[in-house]
């Protein structure tokens, strides 16, 4: 027991880069930080459940728009009661340091008085389901408009079970990348480039939706696409300023740069098209703002308000140049450009938090580098975290695919996709007007 | 008899409506419909890819008329439905053998 407090609290010490002393708490419940905890849960449950699933419906064409919100409503589902199940157990308890046991399977263990910190265990396995959630939510995007839904499932149990799960483990759960110092305060590794790199290989290993990319396929509705982004940035305040796991400054700090850097982003994007194309775009302002969220979400606690200003408008363009190298040179067909946005944001921002959590950089400063480490020590380890977690994503998710591929169908067939996966996988239709 | 069949820019929907009013149409068939003529598409960009849209949206408008009304509704649309821009649309006029009247039974003129 007491080894499992001591790992929790190794956790809590990453995820917030708090120094040791303030960890004297750990027995004493905070009412203040379990309340914020609980209602960042339902803000991070809101960026899935709706925003993300009308941020993606919006943008398929109108016969697969029930197919992309079952994907998002099924895997929410799904991820909870294998987080239950032992999700939570690989990713939270000791284990080794690649992968947790199964002592807390099922939750075994848990009662309304265990505690992780300051707040009620219940409170912080529940946050960290959301999250877990919305990862492999974030891969339909990749695979989008052509995906078996059987497929669908079992591919995402299976990489939920061997990319998420054992990565939270590695950064946050008290593994080796934690333990070398890694800054990743919400999920730049675990969440962004994991569902960056996940989606990408998604899409080569499909294969690319019929007709493209010389038919057009726009997206159908942009007022649900635009809604749904304006929840995800609601939500990702729960996301980032949530990670603190406490109601103080670091999580007041976190949710300012968060939405300056949404904000930057936004601007960023729109300003890359208006040069470029000759028009601002909503989708693009739209896309540039889940640029700069995901791009910050690593740096949140680590970084200060001109630091983020920074951060948010190199995604804006960065995340910009990727989405057309990888759709209009490349020409891999990430139907919702999950990658160039979650993955290349994700990398952008685990490197620019080992600059910008810096305290020399004057106004650009941050909340400084553990005691003895400089920028240079940090940025290698950084270096370290990213390319680990895109290797490993990268070949787990490929032979996940494979196995999945032999299981089951993965790709509905070109006449089923003609037809659109509403009809074809769910016998419904988005709309009948 | 003759059946006017006109294709004309959405927008100008209200004005026609008014105008053909004035002139004493009793009755307008409306459909939203897509086409291209001279106007041909415009392009639209979403993340950078670019799509070519040839068919545009346009309204379509069915009147029955006697034939002395016709000069004065071709008018009437004509005036209504003019920006001056390309694309403003376009107006077929056909001989109309018959018009019952459903509910009367009525034929020809009367059914007007």
């Amino acid at each position: 027991m007491l080894t499992s407090v001591a790992s929790r609290l190794g956790a809590i010490f990453i995820l917030t880069g708090l120094f040791p002393a303030t960890a004297f708490a750990e027995d004493t419940l905070n009412g203040a930080d379990t309340a914020w905890i609980l209602t960042s849960t339902a803000l991070v449950l809101l960026m899935t459940l709706p925003g993300l699933a009308l941020f993606y419906g919006g943008l398929v064409r109108s016969r697969n728009v029930l197919s992309v919100l079952m994907q998002c409503f099924s895997i929410a589902c799904m991820i909870s009661i294998l987080w239950m199940a032992y999700g939570y157990s690989i990713a939270f308890s000791d284990g080794s340091p690649y992968y947790g046991d199964l002592s807390k399977a099922f939750f075994a263990g848990m009662t309304e008085d265990s505690l992780s910190g300051t707040i009620p265990e219940s409170v912080f396995a529940m946050f960290q389901m959301t999250f877990a959630i919305i990862t492999p939510a974030l891969i339909v995007g990749g695979f989008a408009e052509r995906m078996r839904f059987s497929g669908m499932l079992w591919f995402s149990a299976l990489w939920f079970t061997f990319v998420y799960a054992p990565i939270t483990h590695w950064v946050w759960g008290g593994g080796w990348l934690g333990e070398m110092g890694l800054l990743d305060f919400a999920g730049g590794t675990v969440v962004h480039i994991t569902a960056g790199v996940g989606a990408l290989v998604a899409a080569v290993v499909l294969g690319k939706r019929t007709g493209f990319p010389e038919k057009p396929m726009p997206p159908h509705n942009l007022t649900m696409t635009v809604t749904g982004a304006a929840m995800l940035w609601v939500g990702w305040f729960g996301f980032n300023a949530g990670s603190a796991l406490a109601a103080n400054g670091d999580a007041g700090m976190a949710m300012l740069v968060t939405h300056i850097s949404a904000a930057a982003g936004s601007l960023a994007w729109m300003a890359m098209e208006w040069i470029r194309f000759g028009k601002p775009s909503v989708l693009g302002i739209v896309t540039g703002m889940v640029a700069g969220l995901g791009t910050i979400t690593p740096a949140s606690g680590f970084v200060g308000p001109a630091g983020a200003l920074v951060i948010g408008l190199s995604a804006g363009v960065t995340c910009f140049i990727a989405t057309q190298v990888i759709k209009r040179v490349l020409k891999i067909d990430d139907s919702l450009d999950v990658f160039p946005v979650h993955g290349v944001g994700g990398i952008l921002g685990t490197m620019l938090a080992g600059v910008f959590a810096c305290d020399q950089l004057g106004i650009f400063s941050g909340q400084g580098y553990a005691e003895g480490v400089t920028m240079g020590a940090q940025l290698k380890v950084q270096a370290i975290g990213v390319i680990a977690t895109l290797t490993y994503t990268a070949v787990a998710t490929y032979l996940i695919l494979k196995v999945v591929g032999w299981i089951s169908a993965l790709r509905a067939s070109e006449e089923e996709e003609n037809r659109g996966l509403d009809l074809s996988e769910h016998d419904e239709r988005g709309y009948d007007l | 008899m003759k059946l006017i069949t006109a294709v004309i820019k959405p927008f100008r929907v209200d004005d026609v409506r008014e105008a053909l009013a004035e002139v004493g149409v009793q009755g307008i068939t409306l459909t939203e419909v897509k086409g291209f003529g001279r106007q041909k598409g415009h392009t639209e960009l979403y993340r950078g890819a670019e799509y070519v849209v040839d068919f545009l949206p346009k309204i379509k408008l069915e009147i029955a008329v006697a034939d002395d009304q016709l000069d004065s509704v071709v008018e009437a649309i004509t005036s209504a439905a003019k920006t001056g821009q390309i694309g403003d649309g376009k107006i077929f006029v056909s001989n109309l053998e018959q018009v019952i009247r459903i509910r009367t039974g009525e034929r020809g003129q009367d059914a007007l």
